[in-house]
Formats: structure tokens, sequence, C-alpha cells
């Protein structure tokens, strides 16, 4: 039956040259392998988040008096409601967590470098588009810590030089975080976001598909018959299948014994609650603006802090284009340490985040 | 090189694709910026009888779509500014043990007057005019400060 189905397709659109990509293709195995799943735990993460959202949209009314209060009837009268939200936030959170591993790898690895700059950059596209996914999906329960990590964030864009006052404007959908906030937010995360998202992880996959996996500079140095390979297809795959199972029961397990909280419904004439903090992955940024002082240099701590933050994230993302400007004898101990630091700083700035 | 006639109707096809795509996304650009809705002009607002109001204790009001802070001291003194931080736009709240404004956002501090005093709020807060009349607190348009 499998055999006549593909035998049909094959003979309307030619697709047995397919299948012999797929049976050539081939995985290096060395002591770094294990970086090589991080994509695909993103991926498949990615995918249970579009599924997930699509089951909460059948539910959720955007709008003040009515967002609060239909993910509170999805958490308490909605059957299953409570795990669905639940595992839609986990995943979320888990997604980004791996977005970042899988980021960090490729950048010590330096998989990045020519021919796969566009593939980092895609990357890099992919990451920005799920931090701003989190940041919007922050505000959907229009809750307290919602509402004032979106003001907040929303007036870091509008403190950007010149074009800042209109973008914030324009996320907003006004001068102030309301109900037009909320309604623009909903479409962003659920139609704009999702319709980008997903073409740029097709160009992404598409990228390392055609150029195959990375080979680091030590297995590339190996005589061919010492190079061990595993087929993409089925060994590669089913590995992969095997950690998205390990993965998925995390999730589940996650999302059962701890689902996520509701919170408070926000308020738009009630104080900034203590405690105040946005999504752990921002805390970082949050925590550093909030040590700079009121002025530093010419300007104000928070431009300082945008522009430090715009700059660092193009020198970042633009590593493939400058990288090889280094001596190529100190490249490897140069970039290595760049990325111990920016590490370092991430990790310091969000544990003192945290801990204060 | 005179004006052949590729070049004239590539430059006529070019400009009308240009035209074609102005056409296109001005709507698009103009329709994400949200119109401007006409906000009722608040003069003052009243925010009740002086003896509702304990000693060291505030409140927040609406002034039209602002919020704005209204403190009694310990001294059962009462002042007025804006509750909106002029860091990140958080609302900001009076700490009765400190007798000091503060953003829970990101740590900012202002004295009663709605002068920062410390953390990153680079201006001060606004401050509004407070009248009593008739044991009413009435509170009107800030005298700008900063």
């Amino acid at each position: 039956m499998f055999k006549k189905t593909i035998d049909w397709l094959d003979e309307r659109f030619n697709i047995q040259p397919l299948f012999e990509f797929m049976s050539h293709k081939e995985v290096p195995v060395h002591k770094h392998s294990l970086w090589y799943y991080m994509g695909g735990v993103a991926m498949i993460l990615f995918v249970v988040q579009a599924m997930t959202g699509m089951l909460l949209l059948l539910y959720y009314q955007p709008g003040v008096d009515s967002a609060y209060e239909s993910i509170r009837f999805i958490t308490t009268k909605v059957s299953f409601g409570w795990l669905f939200r639940s595992v839609h936030s986990w995943s979320a959170n888990l997604m980004v967590f791996f977005v970042f591993v899988h980021m960090f790898s490729a950048f010590f690895t330096r998989t990045y470098a020519k021919p796969r700059e566009l593939t980092w950059v895609t990357g890099a596209v992919l990451f920005l588009l799920a931090m701003v996914f989190g940041f919007s999906g922050y505000l959907l329960p229009w809750n307290e810590l919602a509402f004032f990590a979106t003001k907040v964030g929303t007036d870091i864009a509008g403190a950007v030089p010149i074009i800042g006052e209109p973008i914030k404007v324009l996320l907003r959908g006004g001068d102030s975080v309301t109900g037009a906030t909320l309604s623009r937010f909903y479409a962003f995360h659920i139609a704009l976001l999702p319709a980008i998202f997903t073409v740029m992880l097709f160009l992404h996959l598409l990228f390392v598909q055609r150029q195959g996996m990375h080979e680091p500079e030590f297995f590339k140095e190996l005589p061919t018959e010492k190079k061990r390979m595993m087929p993409f297809f089925p060994n590669f795959i089913l590995r992969d299948v095997l950690l998205w199972g390990v993965i998925l029961n995390i999730l589940l397990y996650l999302a059962v014994f701890f689902p996520w909280e509701l919170g408070v419904k926000a308020d738009a004439f009630a104080p900034a609650p203590e405690g105040i903090r946005p999504e752990w992955y921002f805390m970082f940024m949050f925590q550093s603006l909030k040590l700079l002082p009121a002025h530093f240099l010419i300007m104000e701590g928070e431009v300082f802090g945008i522009l430090f933050f715009g700059i660092g994230g193009l020198v970042w993302f633009s590593v493939p284009f400058w990288d090889v400007y280094i001596k190529e004898s100190i490249r490897p101990k140069v970039l290595k340490w760049f990325g111990i630091i920016v590490i370092i700083f991430i990790l310091i700035m969000t544990a003192w985040g945290y801990l204060v | 090189m005179g004006l052949n006639r590729r070049t004239f109707l590539n430059t006529i096809l070019g400009g009308g694709f240009l035209g074609w795509l102005g056409s296109f996304f001005y709507p698009v650009l103009t329709f994400l910026v949200p119109p401007k809705i006409p906000e009722a002009n608040v003069q003052s607002v009243n925010a009740g009888a002086i003896a509702d109001i304990p000693p060291n204790s505030s409140k927040i009001l609406k002034f039209g779509r602002i919020p704005v802070l209204l403190i009694r001291t310990k001294t059962g003194k009462f002042s007025a500014v804006a509750a909106t931080c002029t860091h990140l736009d958080c609302t900001v709240q009076y700490r009765k043990d400190r007798q000091d404004i503060w953003c829970a956002c990101h740590n900012g501090t202002y004295n009663l007057a709605g002068r920062n005093i410390s953390g990153p709020p680079p201006k001060p807060l606004n401050q509004y005019v407070i009248n009593i009349v008739d044991k009413e607190v009435l509170i009107s348009k800030p005298k700008q400060v900063g």
C-alpha cells in the first residue's frame, strides 16, 4: 500500500531524487555530535507551540475585559484547558532555552563560517522572532506582571533615538499600553509572527539540508577512513525522535506538576507591584537597565543601555562577516573568549536579577 | 546616447511598478498608525474629602487617562504628582515606611515633591496643584518641573 502510494506520487512528481538525497545524506559522528540535536528540539517545541496555540485560540478572547477572564475560564472550566495552557507556556520557555543552546553551540563550534553565513543569519532572525513571540504572548493573559513588563519593554523601544517614538506608538496602538496594545500583540502573536517564523524556519532548514551538517575543524582534518558517519535517515532521525520523546515527557512533567500561574489581573491605575520582572530570557537586559544610573556619559542611562544591547546584538549576529578579519592563528581563541564573556555576562546579570 | 524604445519602456514600466508599490504600502503603513482619539480636557479632579484620606497614605486617581498619585504626608500635608515613572513608564507608589515615592520596576525613588533622588529615573515627576475647597481635595493641572 505504502509502496503503491509512493509509486503513484513518483509517477506524477518524480520524487525519487528526494529519496536518493535522503539515503545519501550523512551526519558526522564525533565528540560534539550532541549539539546537532538542539535545533531539532527547538523545532519540535515550536510545533507544540503551534498546536497548543491553536487549541487555546478556540476559547481565548482578546480585550481588557475578556482576556484575563477567558484564560481563567480555560484553566478552570474547559476540559484539560489548564494542561494545554500550561504546556503552551512551558514549551515556550523550553523553546527559547533550546534556541539559546542551539545558538551558542553554533557559535562555539563556529558552524556559522563560510559557506553557512545565511544559515546563521536566518537562525538569528528566528532567535529574535522567538523573543518577540515570548514578549507578545506574555501580555495576552493581561495580568499585572505582563502589563508592566509590556510598558517597560515598549518604552525601551521608544527610547531608541529618532525612530523610537513612532515604533512605540505603532507597537502600543497609541501612547500608552491599553486594550489597543493587547489587540495588536494578539495579531502579532497569532498571525504575523507565525507566518514570518514559518518562512524563516523553512529557509533555515532548507539551507541546512542543502549544505549538509557542519564538520568541526578537527573532524575535517581526519583522513576519510577515520571519519565516522551516520546515515541521516533513518539513524539520525530516529535518535532525533527519541530525544523529542524525552523532551516532551519533561515538558509534560513540568506542565502537570508546576502549572503556569495566571497572576493578578492588570489594572492600569494600580502601582507597579514589587518584584516586577520580565520573562527570564529578558532578565539580563532588565537587570542591566536597572543598574544604569540616570545619566551615563553624555546620554540618559536607558539610551546608553539600548545602544549597548543594540550594537552588541548586531556584533553578535554579524559574526560570520567579521570573524574572517581576525588573524587565523588566534581566531578560534578570540571567538571562544568572546562567547564565554557573553555567556558569563548573561548568567551573572540573570542571577543578579533574580537574587536581588 | 539618445533615449531608445527599450529604456523608455523600462523607465515607464519601472516607474509604474514603483508607483504601484507605493499605492500598496502607503495605505498599509498609515493603517498601522492608530488614529488620535480626542481626550477629554480634564482641568481638575476631586480626590474626595480630607477626612477620607488619613495621614501617611496615598491613592492613585484618574486624571483623564493619566494616573496621578495623591499623597497625604505624616504631618497631614497633601501633594500630588504624575504617577508615571520618568524612566520606563511604570506606575510609581508611595512608600509609607520611608515616606518617598518608589518605582518597583527598576528601583527608582523620588522625594514627595516628585524630584528624582536615586536609581535610573532621569527626570522628576510632574507636580499637580492641590487646592482644598470645602474640606475636599481638588487636584488640578501640573506645574512643569525640570
